[in-house]
């Protein structure tokens, strides 16, 4: 019955041709360095649930959104446990994207033909920086409050357009409720989609092209 | 290689299929669990109510002629405080003698009104209509409208809230 359900399904999806070519695919003999991509994949798809699940009761209102978080970490049933998991899972995805990514420099593997993998990935560590920023305002603390002060203001400090980013950034003259909503907005779609389809093409990519070997003395 | 299937002993493909099975099961109830623990929480918190709220002295109540009083109660729904409003429709007849009628329609709790021409209560959302004394007149709500228990005291008009 199974069998039956999946070869009828597989004659119009090609499932088999799916699960071969990305899942079965011929690899090099390569170390644990090289799980790092799919250890920084999962991460991001776990920032994405809990993000997801954290939108049900955040709210971005400078006078909600501090009662908000409190309410997820103090009442809410197993609040405490997502929003530990969103918060510790974008930590160690910045740290898990350096480490892929002093992987691919150190083993030579942004060169031809995979230099689009690798500048896709720049983005990506830039997209991964700018999340981590934009949520880290989203408590509306002390700490985030000043963080992002420091943070817009050393924007601030680049010749001629600094000024014009940092009243961009912020909304105006200084934090403000417009700051938080946008940071919110930058937070769960803007940089999200961007950070989908990077990685719709980074993986595309990876696939296609097959990842390197390690490379051998006199390479 | 062979020899597992022959003894019909425990081959190792179906160990680590079925071992996958296993720790996959685990993983999904130790976050699905959770998971829909945390959405569904604040509608498993209920606030019971059993209060009598006082309406007004009954002096000042119409004879015979349905009246809406309203009242809101304050309740700290989640991190903000909720005021929730409630209608009664209070009926006093010239033996004083009270009716007390929720203001919530029985078919899906829009508001009704009472209005003096037909004499009846008349819900906006689905034209339903209900008598004076709270039976239906015509529409489709299912059940007449509901009595709220009421008492006297020193003059004034009091109802009993009830929630579970
Ligand atoms: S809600 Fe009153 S008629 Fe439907």
């Amino acid at each position: 019955m199974v069998a039956r359900v999946y070869a009828w399904l597989d004659r119009r999806l090609g499932l088999t041709t799916i699960y071969s070519t990305t899942l079965d695919r011929k690899v090099p003999k390569v170390n644990w360095a090289f799980t790092l991509g799919s250890a920084t994949l999962f991460l991001a798809v776990m920032q994405g649930v809990t993000g997801i699940f954290l939108t049900v009761y955040y709210v971005p209102h400078p006078e909600q959104a501090y009662d908000s978080v409190n309410y997820i970490m103090n009442e809410v049933a197993f609040g405490w446990l997502i929003r530990g998991v969103h918060h510790w899972g974008a930590t160690l995805m910045v740290v898990t994207v350096f480490l892929h990514m002093l992987r691919t420099f150190f083993y030579g593997s942004y060169k031809y033909p995979r230099e689009i993998t690798w500048m896709t990935g720049v983005f990506l560590l830039l997209v991964t920086l700018g999340m981590g920023f934009t949520g880290y305002l989203l408590p509306w603390n002390q700490r985030a409050y000043w963080a992002t002060t420091v943070g817009t203001s050393i924007a601030g400090t680049v010749p001629l357009v600094g000024p014009l980013v940092e009243r961009i950034l912020r909304g105006g003259e200084g934090l403000s409720a417009l700051t938080l909503a946008r940071f919110f907005s930058a937070h769960i779609w803007m940089l999200p989609v961007t950070l989908l389809a990077l990685v719709g093409i980074h993986l595309y990519l990876v696939v296609r092209l097959g990842i390197s070997h390690i490379p051998r003395e006199g390479e | 290689m062979a020899g597992a299937e022959e003894t019909g002993g425990l081959s190792r493909r179906k160990f680590v299929t079925g071992m996958l099975a296993v720790l996959g099961g685990t993983i999904t109830a130790v976050i699905g669990l959770p998971a829909v623990g945390y959405l569904v929480a604040p509608a498993l918190k209920r606030s019971p109510t059993d209060v009598w709220v006082p309406l007004g002295p009954v002096e000042s109540i119409p004879i015979d002629q349905p009246t809406l009083f309203t009242f809101s109660r304050a309740e700290r729904i989640g991190w903000e405080t909720t005021a929730t409003s409630y209608g009664m429709y209070v009926l006093r007849s010239p033996d004083e003698r009270y009716r007390v009628l929720s203001n919530v329609c029985t078919h899906l709790a829009c508001r009704v009104v009472w209005k003096d021409d037909p004499q009846d209560y008349t819900c906006p959302c689905h034209d339903g209509h209900f008598a004076k004394d709270g039976h239906v007149l015509s529409g489709p709500p299912p059940r007449p409208l509901q009595a709220v228990e009421h008492k006297v005291e020193e003059g004034i008009l009091y109802v009993h809230l009830v929630e579970a």
